[in-house]
């Protein structure tokens, strides 16, 4: 087996991509896309705050004019950062580089474990010699579907903005333009180390996302799918999204856990699923979630301050017996409830002071808890603030979370159960507490327009969308919120919308596995080989395990043993034909097997031909050893034959063949020479009782 | 090996479904329910058959209810609260969603109708309701690390499922109840080909064929529209779930078509609440009930309306849903009294009533007629019957589709009448080859299974069998209904040739099959050759051809004389591929060749000296393996001389 982790990824929004070849198969897993990359791009102003935004718009620019005549446009290369550094140009989409680089016919399966892991597939679907079959969980096909029609639709307002584009190299993808761009642009533009200029590229159409669509299998949690006959695939719920995934894969040689990031407790999706990953033989361990938690405690503020706390302490005494408890407590689900409660008295003292409220987080998960908090809150304020969810497919978005209850955590399963709504949005949409509406520029919206206001819009990385409208409307208004995710480099990202004297509150939220938990669970689950991302090294520290492991890093191919034999079955029909000799040297019984190999299920099974000579009496085929001429004698006498021996001499005098000469029942000579037995006879019984005699000397098969 | 099959219930008779199969050691409960026909002790499957100790958490490993009807549900609360069972139990997300909703009005009708001593109480309900895992179709669960089950979609009633377990090699499905043609709201039953010993079926319609489905609808609207037409009530009695929905959505989009404004009500409060279910679980609906949920989910009824007491009586036409399904009691019973004596009225019944209901006994009434409900009151009846003949059971064709396209070992009927299961008996194992029995309550059954042995398979092995030489067969999931085909092809391969290799078995170590070479180098010997060779003498009597007189034949005469003899070879031979090459002839590994050597080791025989010229040796030599061949070649070489 060989794999290959060909992006790391960066956090929720871009998890990581690898390939592995398993059995002859090449699996990739996840085709994501690096939306963070779209902050080098300037966001489209919009009619309605043109004005205001022409105007600083102009004013900066003639700062900067100013600037530049100072110097030699060539020789600044370390532009300040402004808005006005930023591409204004129809943007591209940072794909996988990497992925690239490979032939997408070999392709034989592709994997996808998250919505978000999704958004890059048409980008390789719409390729003519893509040919591998696509699986993801239903759900994640249905949201991944979703998130990629309303990136399409956000995006036409770019090119409604700059036209057509007229050609694949737009003109600030030139080099003397992209050297031209601040050290912060470039780096994105060209990623850290320089190598990432290729990955860029124009956005599909709708037409690639629906023809990709075609081309996804979808599957239950825990649905065996079968390819080829030899690998069985299932996807089993990770936790962190609803729908997303970990992969278990299982062939005749091997079984291999697949771990993304993975939530024992999740807030919306049904929970992280490590039993049933129990007893593979490897694990692909991208889970790089703690390698991002470190950063983020390092320079951390009042959201997010309690996650880091149990990272500290690495138990040493650790116990299995109390392994599931310690995965399993409620702290880390108790933490992601404080902090959207933290996010909702946020909101509500904001709207008090008469400020609107703005949360451009794609994760659905929490935004259905925080619709929950904010129907609970708001009534209990006694507040009649009307929430907004603006998106062109928010209206199918809430439709499906009302017919998914297989694959919502328990708590909200429970509701289910004991009779109540799953969730209070669909009471909220019916009294008017909740809006959904596909753009800020529909009719009905402007009718229903009011602040202060909460608007749930995408897209969380402020180039794009509703959130770019909304931003401009109230980044000038301090006593408005912005609710944003952590891991985006927020002073990029609100760049077009600076001054900003909008308050700005980053969270992160869980979104893999604590590596302090990491270690209860590998020891839980047994595997006999792990793979960790390189970069996890040093927070793995010595690990004292059952396991061998090694590590792996972006672009640089590990090759894993298989661990074992390929499994066979052989089937009773044939089994009962088969005809056991002893061996004479070892302890053992061998049998010669005639059948019909097929491939079933993921398993090897032998049966019996339909070929007649099988049930007919198997002769000795293959005789091995050496022969005992006295044996052979004693054998040849007590069947009653007259027989002598005599050694044949080369001309040298060295020894040549052993002849035996048997005269009676009837005339006939075995000449042994070194591994070659030849029995002449002019008789056929007698050429067979002899070499009956001959088998019985030998070892055969 | 065997399957060991107990029935506790539901076997030759309809009602308490319970059947509890052991395979390798598991223990597998299928279904739990109770039977409506009876008030003692025989109302629940005979659990101390199980186990004498009672101790049923041990002796089962799990329980599966394949749907929330009473006759496969009804005992659980029972077994698990008052008998103490303490283990897995599963279900579908539906079906222990709806399942409280019907143990919950069953238990209140038999203590507040009935006045009976409750048999498990609302917390009981709740309790075991706690302990069941919900599973989604086709979801792959391992109870434990041998036992594995499976959910396929039974239509029937929403979440109804049939379930597949294996354990080891063994493999078995439980049908449950199903439907093979889907209905207004739900799809037709849809399982993967899969390689079964057993398979145990419901057998309701044994012996009946159904033709279409629509027209039986069209004749229901057709009398409803008939009655509201003349301004007539409609009295739909219905269960809360299943029926009562599908006839809903029938009127519903009906009442669209035909813009009509007569008001449709739902009498109770749990219907309501059972339509709040559908509407979140419309993913286990049919197909196309799904693919409409985003514009407009189908259970959110336009026409269909509240019902209140005081409406009874109102003037206009109606329509009304009102429980219990058979007028046993209850609300249906108490409409039934006021809107019967109406001739302008109509009252539909359910294909299946039991007897000493009120639904029973309009069955087989002659309207105008008159019920005695007690010693006082009696009802005069004069309203339309209209009797519904659709069924959520497959008929007799579904039964033999379904088994031909699983083709089980073994068949095991339940779930029906004894007369019609003999019939389907017959049929099945006339028609299909197969193994059918229909055991009766109590009674205990054993089945032999598959059992494959278990090796390991060395790569070199595996690789000389896995030539190109592959077959595809696809093998499609059931097509039993257009409209819900979601399943994906199970492919599979086939090798085409014979694999040849060596199985061997050590002590203290599992069997492994390697190929010849890897055998042995393991073994560290190396292969001795054995071969058998003949040297004879043959009579070749003057051809045409004039050169006798050559002492021994030339190269040209030999040349054509083993053509000659490689053409009659090839004649008598025709399965082998014989070769002839100038200086000798080839088959398998038996050579054939002239022998001028007068000493030759392989002269074996009784040798005259002298020297004929028309006489010529062959040597022939060969491999053990092609023996038989090799003397039918001498034998046929040496008959040349009687040939010619
Ligand atoms: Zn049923
Ligand atoms: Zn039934
Ligand atoms: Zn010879």
């Amino acid at each position: 087996m060989e794999f290959t982790c060909l992006s790391e990824g960066k956090g929720y929004y871009f998890p990581p991509c690898h390939i592995l070849d398993i059995c002859g198969f090449r699996v990739l897993f996840d085709c994501p896309m690096d939306l963070s990359s779209l902050a080098i791009f300037s966001p489209v102003p919009t009619s309605s705050n043109s004005i205001a935004y022409n105007r600083k718009f102009s004013c900066s620019s003639e700062k900067y004019a100013g600037l530049e005549l100072n110097e030699d446009k060539r020789l600044k290369i370390d532009k300040p950062l402004d808005a006005n550094s930023l591409i204004g140009a129809e943007p591209h989409y940072r794909t996988v580089k990497n992925l690239l680089l490979w032939n997408v016919s070999f392709i034989d399966v592709v994997l996808i474990s998250s919505p978000m892991g999704m958004l890059g597939l048409p980008f390789l679907t719409r390729n003519k010699d893509f040919s591998a079959k696509v699986y993801a969980t239903e759900a994640t096909a249905r949201i991944g579907q979703l998130m990629m029609e309303d990136l399409v639709s956000m995006h036409k307002e770019y090119r409604q903005f700059y036209g057509a584009e007229e050609s694949d190299a737009p003109q600030w993808m030139k080099w003397d333009e992209l050297e031209l761009l601040p050290l912060e642009l470039r780096q994105i533009v060209f990623g850290a180390d320089g190598t990432e200029f290729g990955g860029w590229m124009p956005l599909y159409s709708a037409a690639d996302v629906k023809a990709c669509m075609l081309k996804v299998e979808c599957l239950k949690y825990a649905e065996e799918a079968c390819y080829g006959g030899t690998l069985i695939i299932q996807a089993f719920s990770s936790g962190l999204e609803i729908g997303s995934c970990n992969w278990g894969i299982s062939g005749p040689k091997a079984s291999i856990s697949y771990i993304s990031s993975s939530v024992f407790s999740s807030a919306a999706a049904m929970s992280f699923n490590y039993q049933a990953l129990q007893r593979s033989d490897v694990i692909l361990y991208s889970d790089f979630s703690s390698c991002n938690g470190l950063d983020k405690f390092d320079n951390d503020d009042n959201c997010s301050g309690a996650a880091g706390n149990n990272y500290s302490n690495l138990s040493s005494d650790d116990v299995n017996s109390e392994g599931h408890d310690t995965l399993l407590n409620d702290e880390e689900y108790l933490e992601e409830m404080e902090k959207l409660n933290f996010i909702c008295s946020c909101s509500v003292d904001c709207i008090k002071a008469g400020g609107s409220v703005l949360i451009p987080i794609a994760r659905i998960g929490i935004t259905l808890q925080l619709l929950e908090r904010f129907a609970v809150n708001l009534a209990s304020e006694n507040m009649r603030v009307p929430i907004f969810l603006i998106s062109s497919v928010a209206e199918e978005l809430i439709a499906f979370t009302n017919i998914i209850p297989e694959w919502l955590c328990e708590q909200w399963q429970d509701r289910l159960y004991s009779g109540q709504p799953l969730f209070s949005h669909v009471e909220m949409l019916k009294d008017g507490r909740l809006y959904l509406f596909p753009a800020i520029h529909s009719l009905k919206l402007l009718k229903t327009w009011q602040e202060p206001c909460i608007v749930f819009c995408p897209h969380w990385s402020l180039r794009l969308g509703p959130v770019v409208h909304l931003l401009l409307r109230w980044s000038a208004d301090q006593n408005s919120l912005l609710v944003m995710e952590e891991g985006l480099d927020a002073n990029l990202a609100l760049l077009p919308f600076k001054p900003m004297a909008m308050k700005v509150l980053q969270c992160s939220f869980v979104s893999g596995i604590q590596m302090q938990k990491s270690h209860h669970l590998l020891k839980i689950l047994q595997p006999r080989h792990v793979l960790f991302p390189e970069i996890l090294r040093q927070h793995i520290g010595p690990l004292e395990t059952v396991f061998s492991f090694n590590y792996y890093s972006e672009n640089k191919m590990v090759h894993i043993p298989y661990m074992k034999d390929s499994e066979l079955d052989i089937t009773v029909e044939l089994a009962c034909q088969l005809q056991y000799t002893t061996l004479k040297q070892q302890d053992m019984n061998i049998s010669r097997l005639k059948g019909e190999l097929m491939i079933e299920h993921g398993r090897y099974r032998l049966h019996l031909g339909n070929d007649e000579q099988v049930s007919s009496h198997p002769r000795p085929l293959v005789h091995f050893g050496r022969i005992d001429l006295n044996n052979l004698l004693t054998a040849l006498q007590k069947l009653d034959m007259n027989a002598t021996l005599e050694e044949v001499t080369g001309a040298a005098g060295s020894h040549k063949a052993s002849r035996i000469h048997v005269s009676e029942p009837s005339k006939a000579m075995i000449e042994v020479i070194e591994a070659q037995t030849v029995i002449s006879a002019a008789d056929e019984n007698i050429a067979s009782v002899i070499s009956q005699a001959i088998s019985g000397v030998l070892d055969c098969i | 090996m065997v399957i060991e099959c107990l029935v506790l219930g539901a076997g030759q008779e309809v009602g308490k479904s319970c059947v509890v199969v052991t395979i390798n050691g598991k223990r597998i409960m299928f279904d739990c329910g109770m039977h409506m026909g009876y008030l003692d002790h025989r109302r629940y499957p005979d659990f101390s058959l199980i186990s004498k100790s009672h101790d049923f958490t041990r002796s089962l490993s799990c329980i599966i209810i394949t749907h929330f009807h009473l006759d496969h549900i009804g005992a659980l609360p029972y077994f698990t609260q008052v008998c103490g069972y303490n283990g897995p139990i599963y279900m579908t997300y539906p079906t222990k969603a709806l399942a409280p909703l019907m143990l919950e009005d069953y238990r209140k009708v038999m203590v507040d109708r009935r006045g009976e001593e409750e048999q498990f109480s609302s917390e009981h309900i709740v309790e075991c309701m706690k302990k069941v895992t919900a599973v989604d179709l086709k979801q792959t669960i391992q109870v434990d690390e041998d036992l594995q089950i499976r959910a396929y979609y039974a239509g029937h009633v929403l979440g109804a499922a049939m379930f597949y377990a294996k354990v080891g090699d063994a493999a078995i499905v439980y049908t449950g109840d199903y439907n093979m043609t889907p209905d207004r709201h739900l799809g037709a039953a849809q399982i993967d080909r899969l390689q079964l010993d057993l398979v145990i079926t419901e057998s309701t319609y044994a012996t009946t064929y159904r033709d279409s489905k629509y027209v039986r609808e069209r004749e229901f609207l057709k009398a409803v529209h008939k009655c509201v037409a003349s301004g007539g009530k409609v009295l739909i009695p219905t269960f809360a779930l299943g029926r009562a929905q599908e006839l809903c959505m029938l009127l519903d989009d009906y009442w669209e078509r035909m813009n009509l404004k007569v008001p449709i009500y739902f009498s109770a409060g749990l219907t309501i609440q059972a339509n709040m279910y559908y509407k979140v679980l419309i993913n286990w609906t049919s197909q196309k009930v799904k693919d409409t949920y985003a514009t407009r989910n189908a259970f959110d009824f336009k026409n269909v309306l509240s019902f209140d007491r005081s409406l009874i009586n109102a003037p206009g036409a109606c329509v009304l849903f009102a429980t219990p399904g058979m007028i046993s009691g209850g609300f249906s019973l108490e409409v039934f009294k006021q809107w019967a004596p109406c001739e302008k009225n109509l009252v539909t019944l359910p294909g299946y009533c039991v007897a000493g209901t009120v639904g029973h006994k309009l069955m087989s009434a002659k309207i105008p007629t008159q019920i005695r409900l007690d010693e006082d009151v009696q009802i005069n009846v004069r309203c339309q019957i209209h009797q519904l003949s659709f069924s959520p059971h497959t008929d007799a064709k579904g039964i033999m589709d379904l088994v031909k396209f699983l083709s089980p070992k073994h068949v095991i009927l339940v779930h029906g009448e004894k007369p019609k299961m003999v019939t389907l008996k017959e049929k099945i194992q006339s028609e299909l080859g197969i193994q059918c029995y229909l055991p009766a309550n109590s009674e205990s059954l054993c089945i032999p299974t598959t059992h494959h042995i278990k090796a390991g398979a060395s790569d070199a092995f595996v690789r000389s069998c896995l030539s190109p030489n592959f077959k595809f067969l696809k093998t499609n999931s059931a097509e039993l209904d257009d409209s819900h085909k979601r399943t994906m092809p199970l492919l599979q391969v086939y090798d085409d040739r014979v694999s040849e290799g060596i199985l061997t078995l050590q002590k203290n170590q599992s069997p492994k099959v390697v190929n010849q070479n890897e055998f042995m180098e393991a073994l560290g010997v190396e292969k001795h050759e054995v071969k058998l060779a003949h040297c004879f003498r043959v009579y070749i009597p003057d051809s045409e051809s004039g050169d006798a007189s050559d002492c021994l034949p030339s190269t040209s005469r030999k040349g054509s004389l083993l053509h000659l003899i490689s053409e009659k070879l090839c004649r008598e031979l025709p399965d082998f591929d014989v070769q002839d090459c100038q200086e000798h002839i080839q088959i398998q590994s038996v050579v054939v060749s002239f022998c001028s050597n007068e000493k030759c080791p392989h002269r074996t025989g009784v040798s005259l000296q002298s020297v004929d010229k028309k006489e010529v040796h062959f040597c022939c030599s060969w491999s053990v393996a092609d023996d038989a061949l090799a003397w039918r070649i001498v034998a046929s070489i040496k008959n040349l001389e009687l040939d010619t």
